[in-house]
């Protein structure tokens, strides 16, 4: 097969140019990979552009008190954020507050504890369950998991833990706490798998490393893994934060449309997402539209803040890592 | 510095007893195995070793890539059972007492016989933090900060690190790290210490300090080491253990050729193998 090549080295001297085809080609992927970036940045741009324009109206005539104020009346166009705001934060909090330990166990169990054999399959069937649409997700929240908070958990929660003013009230079969779980099912197999790409990244000689001190599994867990991972494992419960933030659809199968800030997680209420899916295709009044947009608007800030809040921690606590004090 | 130590590409020198030669049965036997054979899946990596491992000196393990020669430290504090695949037949005794015996824990084994490994690895904390890690761990916490300084001087790194011991662990150099790994594992004071190769990814200077370490460390330890430079262990070890590849129709495994006092190894091998190995001549 060799048999063409030349055994005389070119004595030619180097071109002066490069090639025309070299630079073509080299000009391509540059102009190509360059606008697939920038048409990125740029959709990024424009969206929010037209977020705020849309939501211009309810901005100018309601300005920042719109975001302080309670209420959605729409018979006399008093639209104000709070109730919303404050239905967004307890579910995602709640919500992130269950499945922050949980996943951190799973993706433990699966990177370290499980039978080998069984890892790649649990793990597998961990991560389908973010496949399931989260249209479904709400309509067995509906039609199963309601009825079951509504009749069987809330009761319980509040015979013994009645005391917490998050389990106050009387039991629903709609409300914030089925929200709460739909929520959790929802975060949980992102950030346990995150959690366990993340502990499996754990260099093998720094898990040895404790196990030849005589230290345990869990003393290695603790001390090796856990602070190795510290920065990933924050980045990824972010992620799953905004996930709980801007998820509509589920919400609003199952959130029952109430209105007020409550503590109890029992009753009915409304987030931001949810509000704007509820609403918008029945709008009757061109500044209820931009009060909604000015929702999606707020939406939009804080999923952006969330997400630069989870790059920056992991910009910094890698720097750690590789070596600054 | 002393210039023997300096001079690694030198011809091999080796150890001179530094007291007068004890004959092998006044001294402590801390390791015995019999029959030992480690396996992964069904390949034997190492078969059937009968060797035993004396207190208060250097061990060496030499031979050739593939002998098995890891493995064999591995096995001697259990760190084989983290692969899941490995299987170990026969019997390491520890002072008498079977480590792969029923109802052994391995964590307690290792409490006892601590291991540095190839690749000095640090743990992401403060200089400080990775001596007193293991000492927290095992509950030594009584007078942590002296512990913590006695394990630095005993590692001969307490006068290099003295004033940063709260910074990062990574910003020592790779000589500097692996003898914070060997503060760390005397920290927790061990009865042996494994080294596995722990010299091999340092250059000569750091090396020549970890030697001239583990002359020391053989006052209050039992130190076994695995090494692929002869002149390393001519240089520290008082008895030298060569392992060699043995080829099968299936592949091969390693075995303990000779064991004797190091200068016997070097200079009147009892086996043509060993001879062709420390002159050279090993293909």
């Amino acid at each position: 097969m060799s048999a063409r090549v030349s055994a005389v080295p070119s004595t030619q001297p180097l071109p002066e140019r490069r090639r025309i085809g070299d630079r073509f080609g080299d000009l391509f992927l540059h102009g190509l990979t360059g606008a697939a970036a920038a048409a990125a940045a740029v959709l990024l741009g424009a969206i929010a552009w037209k977020i705020f324009q849309l939501a211009w109206p309810a901005i100018t005539k309601y300005g920042f008190a719109f975001v302080t104020r309670q209420g959605w009346d729409t018979v006399h166009n008093k639209f104000g954020a709070l109730d919303l705001i404050w239905g967004t934060a307890l579910t995602s909090f709640a919500a992130l507050l269950i499945a922050t330990p949980l996943s951190i166990a799973i993706g433990l169990y699966l990177s370290e504890l499980a039978p080998r054999g069984a890892r790649t399959v649990i793990a597998s069937l961990v991560e389908l369950l973010a496949a399931i649409p989260s249209v479904v997700l709400g309509l067995w929240g509906i039609l199963v998991l309601g009825p079951f908070v509504g009749q069987d958990l809330e009761p319980w929660l509040h015979r013994h833990l009645g005391f917490i003013p998050l389990f106050s009230g009387s039991p629903e079969n709609a409300g914030m706490l089925v929200a709460v779980l739909v929520l959790t099912i929802m975060i949980v197999p992102i950030t346990s798998s995150i959690c366990r790409e993340l502990f499996l990244g754990v260099p093998t000689e720094l898990e040895q490393g404790a196990l030849a001190l005589g230290a345990t599994r869990w003393e290695m867990v603790r001390g090796v893994i856990l602070p190795y991972t510290r920065s990933g494992v924050s980045a990824a419960i972010l992620l799953g934060f905004g996930r709980a933030v801007g998820e509509a659809i589920a919400v609003t199968q199952v959130i029952g449309a109430g209105h007020g800030i409550h503590w109890s997680l029992f009753v009915t209420g409304d987030t931001l997402a949810s509000k704007l899916a509820e609403q918008y295709q029945g709008a009757v009044s061109n500044i209820q539209i931009a009060s909604l947009v000015y929702l999606a608007a707020i939406l939009l800030v804080i999923s952006l803040l969330v997400n630069l809040t989870a790059l920056f921690i992991v910009r910094r606590f890698s720097h750690e890592r590789i070596g600054g004090s | 510095m002393e210039a023997d130590t300096m001079n690694v590409v030198a011809p091999i020198e080796i150890a001179q007893p530094r007291e007068a030669p004890r004959s092998a049965s006044d001294l402590e036997i801390v390791f015995e195995t019999r029959g030992l054979t480690v396996s992964y899946g069904k390949a034997p990596a190492v078969s059937d070793v009968d060797l035993s491992i004396y207190r208060n000196l250097v061990t060496a393990i030499i031979g050739p890539s593939g002998c098995g020669k890891s493995t064999f430290l591995r096995s001697l504090n259990r760190m084989n059972d983290l692969v899941p695949s490995a299987k170990v037949e026969g019997e390491v005794l520890y002072h008498g007492q079977n480590i792969y015996g029923d109802g052994v824990d391995p964590v307690e084994v290792r409490r006892r016989i601590g291991m540095v490994f190839q690749k000095p690895n640090p743990f992401p904390k403060s200089i400080y933090d990775n001596v007193a890690w293991g000492l927290r761990v095992l509950g030594m916490k009584d007078d942590l900060d002296s512990r913590v300084e006695r394990a630095l001087t005993q590692a001969a790194l307490w006068d290099e690190v003295k004033d940063r011991l709260k910074k990062s662990a990574f910003g020592l150099s790779g000589g500097q790290q692996q003898r914070l790994c060997i503060a760390r594992a005397i920290a927790v004071e061990p009865d042996v210490v494994l080294l596995d190769e722990p010299a091999s990814a340092l250059d000569p200077i750091a090396t020549s300090k970890i030697e001239d370490l583990m002359h020391e460390l053989k006052n209050e330890y039992t130190l076994v080491i695995v090494t692929h430079n002869m002149q390393q262990a001519a240089r520290v070890a008082d008895m030298t253990a060569f392992f060699t590849l043995e080829r099968t129709e299936s592949g091969g495994h390693g075995v303990l050729v000779e064991y004797d006092e190091t200068p016997k190894i070097f200079t009147q091998p009892a086996d043509k193998r060993t001879e062709g190995y420390v002159t050279g001549r090993f293909g």
